[in-house]
């Protein structure tokens, strides 16, 4: 095997996984501090297309990033608000965020479905979520900050009776979720298949859910975890145009395979669960109890 | 769990198009993907909109959206059915047992069905001879290609896309008898980023021309980031990627379905099955890049449109053996209609086998 293939191949796989890490992470971050959102496809479609139609409108990369992330803190803002707020079931409301992203994407970006762009090299991007992983990892187990994150996932009640302000950590942590989600979505729309179609992302925050779970909440497997998920994917391909003969149905149900197995896994011992999943996730938290 | 949000969703963006008469006949449409997919959803849309501006006011349309091909797609049909639809377009092959599951229980409501091929009294199907149009790009392709290698973006094993890749490889190895085809199934119509994904894998592995079954125009889209050549699927695709785009094959429903819906209006209609080619204007190629291609080879590409027209040329003429070696059309015929509808085997020549 020649090394232009091998690079070739390692190119595909960075630029197709990215947006997994980016979603991965900002969810991982989300649900460290107890909040379980199930809104990311929608977060992603809805950021995937404000990236795009501002991309259209002024032709500035800038403000189509900058718009793009608007777009999820405002509608990760309205989930936090009604989860935190209100106190409605997390798993509801998360499933209502998804359907409405996705309807509401689809209409924002009717007038704008293809309409051609200039790709932006994909890149830097690549960096940011190998930082962003990195930082995120840093922020949970060395910093404060991180470590009332963690202490209001863990019980909520203990972090409040500690003076920690619960609702206030969540917001942000839901909002960076949220933000996570649209720059995945901006990648998608804008450099790694530079169009906007309905519904293009097609099922990557499923499988950036997945993938959280998979890692068992920790940032560096969340990492090595996309990287498998893409790069098996990739690999088939190759094998495939290869002329190997292989089940691809297999290779599509694989990300959600190896997520109920790690979940076999992690259940089958319980300390193992108890040492890296929230064990107040998606419990709603009332301050005058 | 997406496709059931996405069945879901599909119920809320039923789009009713106009106002409801009394003698208004109600036609309805299941559509696979997004009609600004710019590919296989896109022209069955266009084609419901030339029906409705053939007809006027004596119908009127509904659509359902990112219907998937499961037991969804049953609940999709019912509800059309069930709210006094006369006449449902099913436009996608895997729906087939599910419309025929609906049809049984509505014996007044009419159906057709795109690219299958079990019918009843109030079930039609019809499908375009793509393939026709495969051959034209294979031709090309076998005269273009450097590398000699051709990289194929494929959705599901069915019977249309095997007998795309077929026509597609005869009409290559009969101008270039050392060009290879590299095959990737996507088992998915839809997934841009997976389109682009499986295109660029493919160019990584030497081909210098891309060729698509599936539904966005990522893949040509990568073709043209790349420098490579690309043909477009079902629209024209040539705004996307104007320096790789070679031509396109092109579906153009409109036309039979203003014939069937005039013929519901007219009490006409009866159960048949329909599959029309180049001759009738079902299918046609997009025009020529000629930035690309040169001009003599443009020329023998109109020149088999016009023999595939008028029958001289025929996509799959004898010697045809398959992989095994075994003679499959012999010399001097044609491959007759029943063989190409359930073709599921490569011609000999393609590497690899049909995924089952």
């Amino acid at each position: 095997m020649n090394i232009e293939l091998v690079i070739g191949i390692f190119n595909i796989v960075l630029i197709s996984t990215t947006p997994l890490v980016f979603a991965g992470i900002g969810e991982l971050v989300t649900e460290k501090s107890g909040v379980l959102n199930l809104g990311l496809e929608g977060l992603m479609l809805v950021g995937a297309v404000t990236g795009f139609i501002t991309l259209v409108l002024t032709g500035n990369y800038f403000y189509s990033l900058f718009f793009s992330i608007i777009s999820g803190v405002i509608l990760s803002g309205i989930f936090a608000f009604l989860v935190l707020n209100l106190m409605t079931n997390q798993i509801a409301t998360g499933l209502a965020l998804t359907i409405f992203g996705i309807g509401l994407s689809a209409m924002l970006g009717k007038k704008f479905s293809g309409t051609p762009i200039e790709g932006l090299n994909p890149y830097y991007f690549i960096v940011i979520s190998f930082l962003l992983v990195f930082m995120a990892s840093y922020f949970l187990s060395k910093t404060k900050p991180g470590l009332i994150v963690r202490a209001v996932g863990e019980n909520h009640n203990s972090a409040y009776a500690l003076g920690y302000n619960v609702i206030k950590t969540r917001y942000m942590t839901i909002i960076f979720g949220g933000v996570m989600s649209s720059l995945a979505g901006f990648y998608i729309s804008i450099c790694y298949a530079p169009m906007w179609q309905e519904g293009m992302t097609a099922g990557r925050g499923w499988i950036a859910l997945a993938l959280v779970v998979f890692a068992t909440w920790k940032p560096w497997r969340l990492l090595v975890g996309a990287y498998i998920f893409g790069g098996v994917a990739i690999m088939q391909m190759n094998l495939q145009a290869i002329g190997v003969k292989l089940p691809g149905q297999f290779f599509n149900m694989m990300p959600y395979l190896a997520t109920i197995i790690v979940l076999v896994f992690i259940s089958s011992n319980k300390l193992r669960l108890k040492l890296s999943a929230p064990a107040s996730l998606n419990i709603p938290f009332e301050k005058n109890q | 769990m997406i496709r059931k949000i996405l069945t879901i969703l599909s119920f809320f963006t039923i789009i009713s198009v106009s106002a409801l008469q009394a003698d208004q006949k109600k036609i309805g449409f299941i559509y696979i993907g997004p009609p600004g997919d710019h590919g296989w959803t896109y022209m069955h849309d266009q084609g419901r909109i030339y029906m409705e501006n053939a007809l006027g006011d004596s119908i009127s349309t509904t659509y359902i959206e990112n219907v998937p091909e499961n037991a969804d797609a049953v609940r999709a049909i019912r509800k059309l059915a069930a709210s006094g639809h006369d006449l449902i377009f099913t436009t996608s092959f895997n729906y087939m047992d599910q419309t025929l599951e609906v049809a049984e229980e509505f014996p007044d409501v009419k159906f057709e069905h795109a690219t299958g091929f079990k019918r009843m009294d109030n079930v039609s199907t019809y499908s375009a001879r793509f393939y026709e149009g495969r051959t034209i790009i294979g031709h090309i392709a076998g005269k273009m290609t450097k590398t000699n290698t051709i990289g194929y973006i494929v959705s599901f094993p069915i019977p249309e896309v095997i007998r795309g890749i077929n026509a597609f490889y005869l009409a290559a190895a009969k101008v270039n008898p050392d060009v290879k085809i590299k095959i990737i199934w996507n088992y998915s119509w839809y997934d841009p980023g997976k389109e682009a994904d499986a295109a660029n894998t493919l160019i990584n592995q030497g081909a210098d021309i891309i060729v698509q079954h599936t539904d966005s125009y990522a893949p040509c889209q990568a073709a043209e980031k790349a420098g490579v050549l690309a043909f477009g699927q079902a629209s024209n695709q040539e705004a996307f990627c104007p320096n790789a785009h070679m031509t396109s094959i092109e579906d153009i429903w409109g036309p039979y379905y203003a014939a069937k819906a005039q013929a519901v209006v007219d009490g006409t209609w009866g159960s048949e099955d329909t599959w029309q080619g180049f001759k009738e204007g079902m299918v046609e190629m997009s025009p020529y890049n000629t930035k690309l291609l040169p001009l003599d080879l443009i020329l023998e590409a109109k020149n088999m449109e016009t023999a595939i027209e008028n029958g001289t040329l025929h996509s799959f003429e004898g010697p045809i053996y398959n992989q095994a070696g075994e003679l499959v059309v012999k010399e001097g015929e044609v491959a007759d209609d029943g063989m190409l509808a359930g073709m599921m085997f490569y011609v000999q020549g393609i590497d690899g086998e049909v995924p089952q």
